[in-house]
């Protein structure tokens, strides 16, 4: 954006010019107003009324008209201003973060994050907005390896969180598998959709990639709602076995399964729907920090070196032995296969699922996560899933505004970063760190 | 030692793009512990010449024949560019160097010894689990990535990132990057381009001290003449994908045919003293 908008060589345009071109703006807004905001539907004793509400279309007309002339003026005479100011220093980003702070603040976070539900304000509706954000924290950092790492441009990550999802439901409907044994098998399933997916699209790049991946989510997402006798199709699966603390179920002993010790009667204590709230805020807490210390060891081996260098320059992987097809297909695998864990975990939490879950914008909102995040920073993902989940979330009294918001928020923070929020890499191997071996011998 | 048999064997190498006959029935050889330099004007074909032999092109005719020392022969024309690399050893470089630039210099040359590390992280499982056997391995390639950036002289840039070095650093580091990969046919397209004098003097000696003291070939794309009489002992050369002239840096300089078609003179008077100015560009 930045570059795009240089302070110096950039002629000004005149007083009309920039009055029609925010008359144009207005009018776009009105078109849309109109059908958006024009109409409020009712729900009376007598049933559903549509009312006008035709004075909010020039509102929202007059609000855009002056906006945008503001933007064009401070355009104009603020942005050369601070770009002289935040003039984007590469290096200096770099430099803000040095790698010991970084540990310490993931150190840090990850405590917080542990504590959280004995802290004095944390009720039920904050574990449970945390679990949501976790969840999405755990999805971002999945996806991570493939678009960040990989540099393979995924839209339709989220039919893997689906398969994830169906395996669990599926398995522990028809074969009373538990939980824990679902688990690794919905990992093993989402990644084998990965390697399905990565096959056709080994060519690909970038736009292109995109389009496929996009259509792939989509194609799953119509089997399932398609293919009622299995899936149960748009009515989706409920009665999911919840979880399980390692084989005690947390239900009041009148409603476990006869002979079974439940959770609470196991450690004699009094059962408490909370228990299973801050169980489910466990098992994801600890569900996406495994995936995150994954993605921190596999960065430092010889594959997870392999899937940076393919997303620097593919041609050059080749000419040193690298096989890219190898390589894409383990990174679409492996970061499938953690969309496969979430997935079981939010089949098991919700005990309900419907494809109305797995729509094309849970793929958008997991994919702005990670470029929001700063493509690549781990610490980054969790800004931005904290940002784009979990404000909407104690935002919901906007009603509709919420996704405005959202998107006037994504556009926000896209002018002013970029990079995204954290663009730090964190170098895999310092040389100056390893120390020299003390035996000298031939390197050859 | 192997002066017996060549390490590369190029016969009837064709390939057209379209009307354009790009290579035209070229053959010849390059041999372990020489460098064998491959010269002509710009579109001559010499770019595509190593695309065919590193497999990112398939030449329509022909045949390309690596032998390795010990003794294993591939035919590189049917091989895929990941395997040529891995199995028959020989690596390149390209002419508009393509390096990891958001990588640090030192992780570019961990990536070139990937396929060793990664059998001995054994597809990383005992990379995850941190086993001895691979963390032995990856010290060596630690000490191996140390050892050539001391040889290109950028062990103090080991951990800035690699597109932020000056274009003569990064040169060098894609040459020590290919090094790290263990080939047993090192290709260089235009290595000296845009260096100056005595970052070029460093790279002939390096190019030397590389075919002295690791025993392997060195196929060169050159265009300053200098370098080329001064370091190779073979010399190719070509004019319109066809070759016109093979043998010794002395032979070739010699050859009135080349004299006409590389440097664009008929005076042979003019030529010598071009060259040996080394000026020729
Ligand atoms: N992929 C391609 N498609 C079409 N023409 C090509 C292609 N690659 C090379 N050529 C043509 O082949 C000729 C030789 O090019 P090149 O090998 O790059 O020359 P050199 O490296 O000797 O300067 C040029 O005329 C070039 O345009
Ligand atoms: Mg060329």
């Amino acid at each position: 954006m930045k570059a795009d908008m240089p302070a110096t060589n950039r002629s000004r345009p005149s007083m009309s010019a920039m009055l029609r071109d925010a008359a144009a703006a207005a009018f776009v807004a009105a078109l849309l107003a109109f059908p958006l905001l024009g109409f409020k539907l009712n729900a009376t004793a007598q049933g559903l009324h549509l009312d006008m509400r035709l004075s909010w279309v020039p509102i929202a007309a007059g609000i855009v008209f002056a906006g945008r002339l503001l933007l064009t003026l401070g355009g104009q005479y603020v942005a050369p201003i601070i770009a002289r100011r935040v003039a984007p220093d590469v290096d200096a980003i770099r430099r803000r973060l040095p790698s010991r702070s970084a540990y310490m603040v993931g150190i840090a976070m990850a405590a917080v994050a542990i504590a959280l539900p004995w802290l004095p304000f944390a009720d039920r509706n904050l574990i449970d907005k945390a679990t949501l954000i976790l969840i999405y924290v755990m999805l971002g950092w999945g996806l991570n390896i493939v678009v960040g790492l990989a540099g393979l441009l995924d839209l339709g990550y989220v039919a893997f969180y689906a398969v994830g999802a169906y395996s669990y439901a599926l398995l522990s409907q028809h074969f009373g598998l538990s939980f824990w044994i679902c688990l690794p098998l919905a990992g093993l399933l989402a990644g084998a959709f990965g390697v399905a997916l990565g096959f056709p699209v080994l060519r690909l790049r970038g736009d292109y990639l995109a389009i496929v991946t996009l259509g792939f989510g989509e194609i799953v997402r119509e089997v399932i709602i398609n293919w009622d006798k299995v899936t149960g199709g748009p009515n989706g699966l409920s009665g999911i076995e919840r979880p399980s603390f390692f084989g005690l179920p947390m239900l009041p002993t009148s409603m476990a399964p006869p002979g079974s010790t439940t959770f609470a009667d196991f450690f004699g204590i009094a059962f408490s729907p909370n228990q299973r709230i801050w169980f489910l805020y466990y098992l994801i807490l600890a569900l996406a920090l495994a995936t995150n210390l994954f993605t921190q060891r596999i960065r430092r081996l010889p594959l997870g070196r392999a899937w940076e260098a393919l997303r620097e320059d593919e041609i050059a992987c080749r000419s040193l032995g690298i096989n890219p097809t190898l390589v894409k297909l383990s990174a679409f695998a492996i970061g499938a296969s953690f969309a496969g864990f979430a997935g079981s975990f939010f089949a098991t939490r919700q005990g309900f699922i419907s494809p109305e879950s797995f729509t094309f914008i849970e793929s958008a909102i997991i994919l702005a996560i990670v470029v929001l995040g700063g493509m690549g920073s781990q610490i980054g993902i969790v800004l931005a899933a904290l940002l784009l989940v979990g404000l909407p979330e104690w935002f919901r009294e906007l009603e509709q505004f919420r996704m405005l918001a959202f998107g006037a928020a994504m556009v926000l923070i896209m002018l002013w970063r970029p990079q995204g929020l954290l663009s730090h890499r964190e170098p895999t191997l310092r040389l100056s760190d390893v120390p020299r071996k003390l035996v000298s011998e031939s390197a050859t | 030692m192997s002066a017996a048999s060549p390490l590369l064997t190029v016969e009837h190498l064709t390939i057209r793009f379209g009307g354009l006959v790009a290579i035209d029935d070229l053959s010849f050889s390059a041999r372990s512990r020489e460098i064998t330099a491959l010269i002509g004007p710009n579109g001559a074909g010499k770019t595509t010449v190593f695309n065919c032999i590193t497999g990112f092109y398939s030449p329509e005719v022909g045949r390309i024949a690596l032998r390795r020392e010990d003794g294993r022969e591939f035919f590189l024309e049917r091989m895929d560019g990941f395997r040529i690399a891995r199995d028959a050893g020989v690596v390149r470089t390209f002419q508009n160097i393509r390096l990891f630039p958001g990588m640090s210099v030192a992780e570019n040359l961990m990536v070139a010894q990937h396929v060793a590390l990664m059998r001995a992280s054994f597809f990383s499982v005992a990379g995850f689990l941190r086993l001895k056997s691979y963390l032995d391995a990856e010290r060596q390639a630690v000490e191996r990535a140390r050892y050539w950036l001391d040889k290109t002289g950028l062990l103090a840039d080991a951990d800035k990132l690699a597109g932020s070095l000056p274009y003569g650093a990064q040169r060098r580091l894609e040459i020590a990057r290919a090094m790290c990969a263990n080939p047993a046919l090192l290709c260089l397209d235009e290595p000296a381009a845009g260096l100056n004098p005595r970052e070029s003097n460093a790279l002939n000696a390096l190019l030397t001290d590389i075919r002295d003291e690791h025993g392997i070939g060195i196929l060169l794309i050159e265009h300053d003449m200098s370098v080329v009489m001064q370091i190779s002992d073979r010399v190719v050369v070509l004019e319109q994908g066809r070759s016109i002239a093979q043998g010794t840096p002395v032979e070739v300089r010699a050859n009135p045919e080349v004299i006409r078609a590389y440097l664009g003179v008929e005076d042979e008077a003019a030529v010598a003293s071009v060259i040996g100015q080394g000026s020729a560009h």
